[in-house]
């Protein structure tokens, strides 16, 4: 493990100025250009429809609209919004606008026009026929015998099974199942399930697009993955990759919300044919309408293990509902087990089936966690009920249970995302220290058991532990390309997507780290398809690891090319060079500046611009861990459920910037809380979302946070940039299982349904199920 | 109707439609640094000082405003850069998107004007109408508590 000087360090975000300051740096703070057309959307009312007729005269003769679109005058192109790398895991079931709806929210006609009012009150003057189908509202509906079928289309590619409303399936397994429960001396079959929620970053969606002087079409957007997004729309709109460049300036939260490449095809369409400059802005409404959510699924998980507590089977059956169309339907499916069992793998005999439908209801798309978050609720709940039927501490048993460094489990072959995964061995793992410190913090031996009482209200503590992963191996890549400038600075140029997390910072540390310079003298660019080297782009936890290898890469190069200058300089061997403040010189003796370096390269002997390009494709995916404890109290009378404090410990191998790493955590275990505790959306009976607004879609805000404490438990990653690991998904798993677990410790019933609001939890409190 | 009034220290005159809320009307006037987060008074990113109190540019119409004096980040910063508040949630890692971070930094400045040394409870207070879906508020009542730290040391040492 090397020492550190910049890595480490809670160095200040290097967009934090522009940010603190409120520069224009959102896509929506960047001037209007002039003849600027706003678009605004007209959404179906029905949740599953065919458009027999749709009339847009009276729109379009309205004064100041410029163009309406609809499914008769756009491509037909059928694609997926999911926003994934090539080839994509997605089905291609959607269409920029389909003559079926099906969802509430799904497209029907885009207007453009002078003003957003203007093309608002165009929306109202288009005259549509539906003729309307039945809609299929839930799992259940979705899978019954006769239902109506959603995607009845002949030309969607890679549906597993459309006439039963199918649209991924997976499966993968280890050893036989059936002969190892026979073997089990404990048994537990548990059944959850977890809600519709949204991402709710702060900023919505938005993009604009234009012409520049070499009239090729720019998108400025508010995305996760602007590589895949100049990819998806190149085709959509049949424009070539080189005739578009996207632009992904600051952005205001993402949380995977923003992967989805769900808005930029319709003020690229208006461009490309107006030639003027267009931009779409989701409202709140919207987002929760006609955005994306995470994937409600039904997970069943059997667990066996012999009398001295070592699991000995695993079975996990999930099933998910991917709403309207399957964007990240198979690859979250499979997230379900391949980021959770793993885990525990000392269960030679492991089992996982998965399938996930198609419904008439908002559709499903990457979220934080992505899939672990809904699989972890049944496993770790599971454990705790093993635990009991064993009589073993919840504790002890998952201490005899987690994988180790040095171990593997058959499940990272059997099952990746979408496909068949990657084997792997823990190289780095100090989840036993992270179960020390989370449990000391909570007294768990002294709480766990007790039901301290106060009033009404009853405590109790839970545990939960996690892993994830670090990025896709063999899938993700990302690249750097780095410069040196005549005065020892350095250009760092990065593809990946910095979504508020600080990986524009974090990389630019690691730069400075290998290069022997402080942070400032990093100057970071990103997210540019014009500007900067490829990437896929912010989500499955791959910035750090991913991307960071990248980084670390180019700048090792650069590091040589420098040392070789100054061995030349200095007449010493290269090997001998070390880079430290910046100079560059052997340990004991004499040493050059950067800047003698630069200038010497620039203008000197042998010039050449001092620069490398480097890229990372990860053969692993090393897990990050993490273990939650909970203390909760419970109001018997009404069901309220509070968090008294929480403690989440957590090892992502080093931690670049330890304040940044702590922030990401922080917000996930927020994120999960209120996913636990609050968030819902809500739909009538006929497939209306009814929380449409922040007043009934209710996130936590800072009276609803307990005294919450993420202690960084530090390893070293032999195979990530200066030892690190990924860290910004795994927080929101831990608070569902671990509430669950805290309410079953201090109440006795145990919950099987999200989110624990007051009146379900007095539901089982008064035995009415949960 | 034209309106006048005092943007950051700046006069301006504008003309607006009656319904335009004030936070149309200051984005459009170029003050970006306040945000839009839902438009409904539920989120607290459109925070603006007017006359010295936090509200809501998305409730108010920019006609009430006619003759006050508004204050925005774009206004905080000295000479020197930074106000201290906004190093101070700088140096806490407060900021992670940053698009809560302007109506944060406007509702604790007027917490701070009224009450220089809050407890962690009155910083909960004052932020309740704040949402920020990134960083989990911990290091946001962090940064407010430093900001006041060091806001007092400014004027114990002055
Ligand atoms: S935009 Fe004004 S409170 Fe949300
Ligand atoms: S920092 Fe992103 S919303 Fe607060």
């Amino acid at each position: 493990m090397g020492k550190f000087t910049v890595v480490g360090t809670n160095e200040r975000k290097v967009d934090g100025r522009a940010l603190a300051t409120g520069q224009p740096v959102f896509v929506g703070d960047i001037p209007p250009r002039e003849g600027l057309l706003h678009l605004a959307l007209l959404h179906s009312p029905h949740p599953h429809a065919v458009i027999r007729s749709i009339n847009t005269s009276r729109a379009e003769a309205l004064e100041g609209v410029a163009l309406v679109l609809t499914h008769l005058n756009t491509p037909t192109v059928r694609y997926t919004t999911a926003g994934q790398g090539h080839p994509e895991p997605s089905p291609y079931d959607a269409r920029v606008f389909d003559s079926k709806v099906r969802f509430v929210g799904d497209r029907v006609a885009a207007v453009a026009a002078d003003s957003e009012e203007a093309a608002r009150r165009a929306c109202e003057l288009i005259e549509v026929e539906y003729d309307i189908l039945q809609p299929v509202l839930s799992l259940d509906e979705a899978m019954a015998d006769g239902a109506p079928v959603i995607h009845d289309e002949d030309d969607a590619l890679d549906v597993w099974a459309a006439e039963r409303n199918c649209v991924s399936h997976m499966v993968a397994s280890a050893g036989d199942v059936a002969v190892g429960f026979a073997e089990c001396e404990g048994v537990v079959d548990v059944t959850c399930e977890t809600q519709y929620a949204q991402h709710v970053p702060i900023e919505n969606h938005i993009a604009t697009t234009y012409l520049d002087e070499d009239d090729r079409l720019v998108i400025v957007s508010s995305t996760q993955v602007p590589f895949h997004v100049r990819r998806i729309i190149a085709r959509v709109i049949d424009v070539p990759v080189h005739r578009i460049r996207v632009i992904k300036p600051r952005i205001g939260g993402g949380f995977g919300v923003k992967q989805e490449v769900l808005i930029e095809d319709l003020p690229a369409l208006v461009t490309m044919r107006t030639g003027r400059p267009a931009v779409l802005e989701y409202d709140r409404a919207q987002e929760f309408v006609s955005a994306r959510t995470r994937h409600p699924m039904r997970v069943r998980v059997k667990l066996g293990a012999k009398r001295d507590g070592i699991l000995h089977a695993i079975e996990m059956e999930v099933w998910s509902n991917t709403g309207a169309y399957g964007t990240h339907g198979l690859t979250v499916l499979s997230n379900v087990g391949s980021k959770t069992l793993p885990l525990y793998n000392k269960a030679p005999h492991v089992k996982f089936w998965g399938e996930a439908y198609y419904t008439n209801l908002p559709v499903g798309g990457a979220y934080r966690g992505y899939g672990a978050t809904q699989g972890y609720f049944a496993l770790e709940t599971a454990m705790d009920r093993l635990a009991s039927e064993l009589g073993i501490d919840a504790l002890e048993l998952r201490r005899r249970n987690h994988i180790r460094t040095g171990e593997t489990s058959p499940i990272f072959a059997a099952l990746g995302e979408g496909r068949e995964g990657v084997e792997q061995t823990i190289t780095s793992c100090e989840l036993e220290s992270c179960i020390d410190i989370g449990s000391d913090h909570i007294d768990w031996g002294a709480k766990r058991g007790l039901r301290h009482t106060d009033g009404d209200w009853v405590h109790g503590v839970g545990v939960s532990i996690h892993m994830q992963g670090s990025g896709i191996p063999l899938i993700d890549m990302g690249a750097a390309s780095l410069k040196m400038n005549d005065d020892g600075s350095f250009n760092l140029s990065i593809g990946a997507t910095d979504l508020g997390t600080g990986s524009d910072t974090i990389l630019g540390q690691i730069a400075a780290e290998a290069l022997g310079v402080p942070l400032e003298m990093i100057i970071v660019r990103s997210s540019d398809t014009d500007l900067t080297p490829f990437d896929v782009g912010a989500y499955a936890s791959s910035t750090t690891y991913v991307s960071g290898m990248a980084v670390q890469r180019a700048a090792y190069d650069v590091a040589d090319q420098i040392k070789t200058v100054a061995a030349e300089m200095l007449e010493v061997d290269a090997n001998e060079v070390e880079l430290t403040n910046e100079r560059a010189g052997p340990p004991e003796g004499d040493s050059v500046s950067l800047v003698q370096v630069a200038h010497r390269s620039l203008y000197g002997v042998n010039q050449r611009q001092i620069g490398a390009l480097a890229s990372c494709v990860p053969e692993l995916s090393p897990p990050p861990f993490l273990a939650a404890f909970v203390e909760v109290r419970v109001d018997v009378v009404t069901g309220k459920v509070e968090v008294v404090d929480f403690v989440a410990a957590v090892d992502c191998g080093t931690a670049i910037n330890p304040q940044l790493a702590e922030g990401q955590v922080e917000g996930a275990v927020v994120n999960g809380i209120g996913y636990a505790l609050m968030e819902e959306m809500i739909f009538d009976g006929k497939g209306r979302c009814r929380t449409t607004d922040l007043g009934r879609y209710k996130i936590p805000s800072i009276s609803d946070v307990p005294p919450l404490e993420v202690v960084l438990v530090e390893s070293f990653e032999p195979t990530g940039p200066m030892g690190a690991k990924s860290v910004s998904e795994i927080g929101i798993n831990a608070p569902i299982p671990a509430i669950a677990n805290a309410i079953h410790d201090a109440t006795g019933i145990w919950l099987t349904e999200t989110p624990f609001t007051a009146e379900r939890v007095w539901r089982a409190l008064n035995g009415h199920g949960s | 109707m034209i309106i006048r009034f005092q943007l950051d220290g700046s006069s301006m005159e504008t003309d607006v439609e009656p319904g335009t809320s004030l936070l149309e009307a200051l984005r459009g006037l170029g003050a970006t640094s306040v945000k839009d987060g839902c438009s409904h008074g539920d989120c607290g990113t459109c925070a603006v000082l007017l006359d010295g109190r936090a509200v809501a540019a998305c409730l108010l119409f920019a006609a009430q405003v006619d003759g006050s004096s508004i204050e925005t980040v774009a206004g905080m910063a000295g000479e020197e850069g930074l106000h201290p508040l906004q190093s101070a949630l700088l140096d806490a890692g407060a900021v992670q998107c940053g698009f809560c971070t302007p109506g944060i930094l406007l509702t604790a400045l007027e917490l701070l004007k009224n009450n220089p040394d809050p407890d962690e409870v009155e910083v909960r207070q004052a932020l309740a109408g704040n949402l920020c879906r990134c960083t989990g508020y911990v290091k946001i009542i962090e940064g407010v508590l430093l900001g006041a730290d060091r806001l007092a040391g400014a004027e114990g040492g002055s």
